[in-house]
């Protein structure tokens, strides 16, 4: 039998604003534990919430990135439950009214784009966190401290559509988000440090149902790997579970990253009810259509629209302009270079070859690299003018990332340039010639394909400077006199 | 001179005829002389009150007469569901005996801005859950008329300590009746005002939709002088409304001529003690001998108030008061084992029968399966009844009736019953379901206890309420008689 896997993602990403989504607090990363907090994110009695304006905006412009539908009014809900890192013993979340509905995120898999949908958007506050001594749960262990720096934290929540079909898909649709999070500056979309994360819903049914089968919830997963990791183990346990003909309990599961496995966290016994209901110590949020309108324009181009311009303008194919705009400074970078010089394809072909691949060896990004677009466009004149070859300039390249020189001095330096003086070339191919008998037999018999093999051996002689062109030319009259 | 009202004591204050200190002093003595027989307060901060007392002098000898507070130097009591920085703040339970707040409500900033001086925290039902203050989780509170009958509540310490002259002005807050109705039953005068008017912002939260903070004090005049400290804009409350707000004194105007006054009849029918109906027939007599016209109105939706409300506000309550876990501040129980137990055994160590009661009622209303049934209908009906009045609210200008069905009840009488404790709370709550300000203020007595006259306005206009209870009391002395301690 033939199954097809059922992925949706609740995505929860912690906004970039100086202060809390409620109270002034700043949001620092890495204070001293509860010097970020005050009477309101702590829950003292008597306190009352005010909206970050900062943060609906920035969920706003998420909600407009993700071509969602802006919802004229929204409202905040309390999600009731205890634990010590929530100080009220509940949530302030939205529920039945989300901020924003019904959009769509377009992520490339296997040269195809496919087009995952998003049911919602909505604001909450973060938690604050537990460090549990002892053991790595409360269950267990001798004490537990509480850190509420980070409550009361803007998140937003992405809610996906169950329109992802593998775990691959999955990370690609992760880091595509955090991409676009990024690109619009919403978020730094780090999953390693928390500012990023993800639950993972997974189903399997007979390929062709309509139906869904029951699912389970992942979580605890901390990097893109583990998302497709931990999605990649629960794919193969449900197959196998429903290939031998049992059931899947609808459950919560845990990832594991040591062994990269999931186990379930609490049964059904213990489901949670969290008594939602409308938030009455806030307003809804209305937010003003001009406003909602600026926010658009100052988004500006959104990267969906800045890949469809790369195509159109610049005749890129659709998988480099996704590559492309999938950071925004590569982006950025892309677009300085096409200004100072018109010949797109091959600034692509830089970027994403060479350039990308030294910068991912390094985990730089282009940003940290010192490296500008007028020192990738000097480079690829350069080759044009024939002052070094293709080959070299690959090293040259990698030279400059390195040290941080010049194009130009790394190329004197090393003596790099071109070859092209024909008085030295011409001794060069004789006296490849005469160490060659056998191979200028060969060409005198008929076999003029030979002369690439000589047109290496110049280059060899030469360290790669030899203009092959020139040598070429040099080679035939050579041969043919 | 405890015995006067605020206006009075400003008249003598700033004139040099006595000084704050004198006035604080006097008001403490008094505190000592009664509080045994009334037990209104839950702290008393003496020494603080006397610094205030010290300041307020200086600033009245400093400042020109015209532009010194009138409030300057009067002694006033706070309601302990208030949070007041540095002094303890309990909402007379167990589980916040030990609180001192780290801020002052926005309230208490105004009323320390405003020049008074703050003798006390008025003792109160649990987290203003109750309507005799007998549910303090600290001690009862005694009504000063008959030591034998309950204060009202919830803000029964504040309502008992301006009738006892243990202040000159209080703070209550009102969420279905628990500024009103113990105002009723202590024969002073207490105001809940529009919700949004007055900012929430430190006081502790039993139903957020529906606290609302207002006045107790002698006369219509304090309370409108106390209106004009408390109300306004807070960017810290969202809830607050963002409005201009009108300078209540200049709404003291002795003329109901040709006011529209509509009394509600299903206020007037069964259920109404004899004696209190008669009181308000005469009140009513009264006001029609002013000018103003009286005529019957139907609230068909009131039958559905109190189950409304006994859905919503336990509702909220469940909510707002999970933070008092053990974890961050308040009562720890000794008991703990682990987290569940630490959770279990504080709770139930620290919250009160009538608190428990309604955190189930309101955790029941909204699990899931019952929500519909229950909370959501509860906001519905809600609706219905905001519907009712504004419906009056387009024929008359203000609608009238008895602050409570009957004259204060004997300690124990409904303790055993808490429906009939509920119940007692028909003529509030519909008003605090549609956010209405209204006012109870003093016209009669029986069996030596006092009866309250209600008046509600609509949403903003507490200008005309004051109108029309100043118009009553300055045609009547209900308010000048003062109960034999």
């Amino acid at each position: 039998m033939s199954y097809e896997t059922v992925i949706g993602l609740e995505t929860h990403a912690q906004l970039a604003t100086e202060s809390k989504m409620f109270c002034g607090c700043p949001t620092k990363f890495g204070a001293k534990p509860n010097t970020n907090i005050c009477p309101v994110c702590t829950g003292q009695p008597g306190v009352l919430p005010v909206t970050n304006k900062k943060a609906i905006e920035l969920a706003i412009k998420t909600a407009i990135a993700l071509n969602c539908k802006i919802e004229p009014q929204s409202v905040f809900a309390r999600k009731n439950y205890f634990y010590p890192d929530l100080p009220k013993g509940y949530q302030v979340s939205q529920y039945e009214l989300p901020l924003a509905t019904n959009g769509h995120l377009e992520i490339e898999v296997g040269g195809n784009i496919r087009k995952i949908g998003i049911i919602r958007v909505h604001l909450e506050e973060d938690a604050g966190k537990s460090i549990h001594q002892g053991a790595g749960r409360i269950l267990g262990s001798a004490s537990s401290l509480i850190d509420y720096n980070r409550t009361g934290t803007p998140l937003i929540e992405i809610v996906s559509e169950p329109d992802i079909r593998s775990p691959k898909e999955a990370a690609v649709f992760m880091q595509a988000l955090a991409n676009l999070l990024q690109y619009i500056g919403v978020c730094d979309a780090k999953m390693e440090e928390g500012s990023l994360r993800c639950d993972a819903n997974l189903s399997v049914r007979e390929r062709g149902s309509s139906e869904f089968g029951v699912r389970t919830e992942l979580k605890n997963m901390n990097s893109f790997k583990a998302v497709e990791k931990a999605l990649l183990f629960e794919e193969k346990r449900h197959t196998e579970v429903l290939a031998d003909g049992g059931k899947i309990s609808q459950e919560t599961r845990f990832f594991d990253d040591t062994t990269n496995t999931t186990h379930g966290m609490r049964g059904k016994e213990e489901a949670h009810d969290y008594r939602y209901f409308p938030e009455p110590d806030l307003v809804p949020v209305a937010p003003d259509k001009k406003w909602v309108e600026a926010i658009r324009s100052a988004l500006g181009e959104l990267p969906e629209e800045r890949k469809n311009r790369f195509i159109a303008n610049h005749r890129l194919s659709s998988n480099d302009a996704f590559l492309l705009i999938s950071q925004r400074a590569t982006a950025d970078f892309f677009e300085e270079c096409v200004i100072l010089l018109n010949k797109p394809k091959i600034i692509a072909n830089w970027i994403l070859g060479d350039l990308q691949a030294y910068l991912n060896a390094r985990n730089l990004t282009i940003k940290q690299a010192n490296f500008s677009p007028v020192q990738l466009v000097e480079l690829i004149q350069l080759i044009d003018k024939g002052t070094i070859s293709g080959k070299i300039a690959k090293t040259v390249l990698i030279k400059v990332l390195e040290t941080g020189n010049s194009v130009k001095d790394v190329i004197a330096e090393s003596g790099m340039t071109q070859m092209s003086d024909e008085g030295t070339l011409v001794k060069i191919v004789q006296s490849v010639l005469a160490a060659n008998p056998k191979q200028v037999e060969q060409y005198k018999a008929g076999k003029t394909t030979i002369i690439a093999f000589l047109v290496g051996q110049v280059m060899k002689e030469t360290k790669g400077r030899a203009n092959p062109g020139l040598a070429n030319k040099i080679l035939k009259q050579e041969l043919d006199t | 001179m405890n015995k006067k009202t605020a206006h009075e004591l400003n008249n003598l204050l700033v004139n040099k005829k006595i000084s704050s200190v004198e006035l604080t002093k006097a008001v403490l003595d008094r505190i000592d002389k009664t509080e045994g027989k009334v037990q209104a307060y839950v702290t008393v901060t003496r020494e603080d009150a006397l610094k205030q007392a010290k300041a307020a002098d200086s600033r009245i000898s400093e400042l020109p007469d015209t532009r010194i507070p009138l409030l300057t130097g009067i002694p006033i009591a706070i309601k302990d569901n208030m949070c007041t920085k540095g002094v303890l703040t309990t909402c007379s339970s167990k589980i916040l005996a030990n609180y001192i707040p780290p801020y002052n409500a926005t309230v208490v900033e105004k009323i320390k801005a405003a020049g008074a001086v703050i003798v006390g925290k008025a003792n109160m039902d649990e987290f203003a859950m109750g309507s005799s203050t007998e549910n303090s989780g600290l001690h009862p509170t005694y009504n000063p008329w008959d030591l034998e009958r309950v204060p009202g509540g919830s803000s029964g310490g504040s309502a008992a300590a301006v009738a006892a002259n243990e202040c000159i002005l209080a703070t209550g807050s009102d969420t279905g009746g628990s500024i009103r109705q113990p105002a009723s039953f202590c024969g002073v005068v207490g105001f809940k005002p529009t919700y949004g008017r007055v900012s929430r912002y430190g006081l502790i939260a039993f139903a957020s939709s529906l606290d609302q903070i207002g006045p107790l004090t002698k006369d219509v005049t304090d309370t409108a002088i106390l209106m004009n400290v408390l109300v306004g804009y807070d960017p810290k409350d969202s809830t607050s409304v963002n409005q201009p707000v009108p300078d209540y004194q200049k709404a003291l105007i002795d003329n109901v001529k040709n006011l529209k006054i509509g009394y509600i009849k299903e206020l007037l029918g069964q259920g109404i003690d004899q004696e209190v109906k008669a009181s308000i027939e005469q009140a009513m007599k009264k006001l029609e001998e002013l000018g103003a016209k009286l005529i019957e109105v139907s609230m068909p939706s009131f039958e559905h108030a109190v189950a409304t409300y006994y859905l919503i506000a336990p509702a909220e309550a469940s909510s707002n008061l999970a933070r008092y876990d053990g974890v961050k501040f308040g009562h720890r129980s000794k008991e703990a084992k682990d987290l569940l137990t630490m959770y279990y055994n504080t709770r139930r160590e620290g919250f009160g029968a009538e608190v428990k009661r309604r955190i189930m009622l309101g955790t029941y209303a909204l699990s899931a399966g019952y929500y519909d049934a229950y909370y959501l209908k509860a906001l519905k009906v809600r609706t219905l009844i905001k519907q009712d009045f504004d419906r009056a609210f387009m024929k008359y200008d203000v609608l009238l009736s008895p602050t409570a069905p009957s004259i204060a009840f004997k300690f124990g009488e409904k303790t055993a019953d808490p429906l009939a404790m509920y119940i007692s709370d028909i003529a509030t709550i519909p008003i605090n379901l549609a956010g209405l300000p209204a006012i109870s203020l003093p016209c009669g007595f029986s069996k030596k206890a006092p009866i309250g006259l209600q008046i509600i306005g609509r949403a903003f206009d507490e200008e005309t309420v004051l109108r029309a209870a100043f118009t009553y009391e300055q045609n009547t002395d209900w308010h000048k008689q003062i109960p034999e301690l």
